[in-house]
């Protein structure tokens, strides 16, 4: 315990490293998928395409993309940046699966009424669409948050500061305490973001849960496919 | 690009090919370590997760278990065990473990559950014990998202086993550590790909094994049209049941 009380400031620093390195990811994330999930859902041929380009990233193991990834954009191994692409790349590979599910959620119907009363494709978009499929995205958006912050931690065995150095600088120096205040402050960091997420979508979205129908036309709640996703 | 000629002439060179620490050996370990863990998770994880689909009950806490467990950061669970246990494969093959237990139990439960209850009540009418109702009704019909389950896993602990080599002597993170020691990017770099096409060709054969899986009177009754939904209630039928049931 000793050791936390004198290290307090350090753990405070790096939970705002931390989130300077998760933050930017989840947000960007977020911003590309949205567009490249409504083109899945558009078109039958993009969508299998798109959907199997993510899915293979999804494969890909993180330590070997943040050791992959610098040979490809010149970054160094060690740049903050190139953790916040990859972890941007991981979020995509979540939250376009989740988009494209989302506004394939929207009912037929009332995408067709909307055209009826006049809108254009881009008004029916931001006004009738992205409302709508706005709880699965909040859904897919807090999966994404908390995976994220996670993942984040990865990036210290390449020399990456984040919370994560708690845990390579504990096990390296046989600290247990520091192990484990890496662990909670990780998880308390998860939690936090998710709640934060909560309340902004409460905030934006006044309305109903998050439901998609399933197989039996019966509704399921979003959370249970995106676990399996 | 003249970072991948190195990891190619690392990749190519004969004498990571043969004796101790060679790349055979490395991608041995990696798949007998993942395999164990797959094994020993799926013992645990898949028959609770059944029981939970199967009944419905403590369905709440397994969604919480395995939502809440994706916060725990794997690195600090594999350093944790590492620190307790001491060197040596049994610290990593638990805390892979305990990290492969929560998508193997979402997706045993999300199987079972995904059996439209319909179905299970007409397999019982039709006199099916329950024992029968679990292996020839739920088990066939819930596989696809069973498999699924036993897929994002089986990647995840390919993954974290990379990440092992930090705290063990084994699996094919050891190039990357060793190259990351010696400043020997072309190595490292080597060792990613080489873990990278790992995990894409068990992907692979997952993507196969699922639509395998799907019983072949689930697939004839698939219509073609990819997005279309019933509009209107089907069988007449399930209503009735459904009445009934409620």
């Amino acid at each position: 315990m000793n050791w936390l009380w004198s290290n307090l400031d350090q753990v405070g620093e790096l939970i705002l490293v931390h989130l300077a390195l998760s933050v930017p990811a989840i947000i960007l994330s977020f911003v590309f998928s949205v567009p490249i999930g409504w083109v899945a859902h558009r078109s039958r041929w993009a969508h299998s395409v798109l959907l199997s380009l993510v899915a293979l990233l999804y494969a890909v193991p993180s330590l070997a993309l943040f050791i992959a990834l610098p040979a490809v954009t010149g970054l160094t191994l060690r740049s903050p940046v190139n953790l916040v692409i990859a972890l941007t790349l991981y979020g995509m590979a979540v939250m376009v699966r989740t988009a494209a599910d989302a506004f394939d959620a929207v009912e037929r119907d009332v995408l067709q009424s909307a055209t009826a009363m006049g809108y254009s494709t881009t008004g029916r978009f931001w006004v009738v669409e992205l409302p709508l499929a706005g709880p699965v995205l909040l859904s897919g958006l807090r999966v994404v948050a908390v995976s994220t912050v996670s993942l984040a931690t990865v990036g210290a065995v390449i020399g990456v500061q984040s919370l994560g150095s708690l845990f390579t600088d504990g096990f390296q120096r046989g600290i247990e305490v520091e192990i484990i205040a890496g662990i909670v402050a990780t998880i308390a960091l998860a939690l936090g973001l998710d709640w934060v997420l909560v309340h902004v979508g409460r905030l934006l979205m006044p309305w109903s849960r998050p439901e998609v129908k399933n197989v039996r036309g019966e509704p399921t709640p979003v959370v249970k496919r995106v676990d399996v996703a | 690009m003249n970072l991948f000629l190195d990891a190619l002439a690392w990749l190519f060179d004969p004498a990571q090919w043969s004796g101790s620490g060679s790349i055979p050996q490395r991608i041995g370990e990696h798949v007998w370590i993942s395999l164990v863990v797959l094994l020993i998770a799926s013992a645990i994880a898949l028959p609770v997760g059944a029981i939970i689909g199967h009944s419905g009950r403590g369905r709440e806490v397994a969604i919480r278990v395995s939502g809440g467990l994706r916060a725990l950061p794997t690195l600090g669970v594999l350093t944790l065990f590492g620190l307790w246990i001491g060197i040596g494969l049994s610290a990593p093959i638990l805390a892979l473990v305990i990290l492969a237990i929560p998508p193997l139990l979402a997706g045993a439960y999300a199987g079972f559950e995904s059996v439209d209850r319909h179905t299970i009540d007409a397999a019982r009418a039709v006199g099916m014990r329950e024992s029968q109702i679990v292996g020839k009704v739920e088990l066939p019909l819930g596989m696809p998202i069973l498999v699924g389950g036993i897929r994002s896993a089986t990647l995840q602990i390919i993954a974290t086993a990379t990440l092992a080599a930090f705290i063990a002597d084994a699996g094919l993170g050891r190039f990357i550590f060793e190259g990351l020691k010696i400043r020997d990017y072309g190595e490292m770099l080597g060792g990613s790909i080489l873990v990278i096409i790992l995990a894409l060709v068990v992907d692979g054969c997952f993507a196969v094994t699922q639509r395998l899986v799907v019983p072949a009177g689930v697939r004839a009754a698939r219509s073609p049209e990819l997005r279309s939904a019933p509009a209107r209630p089907r069988a007449v039928v399930g209503h009735a049941i459904n009445e009934g049931n409620q």
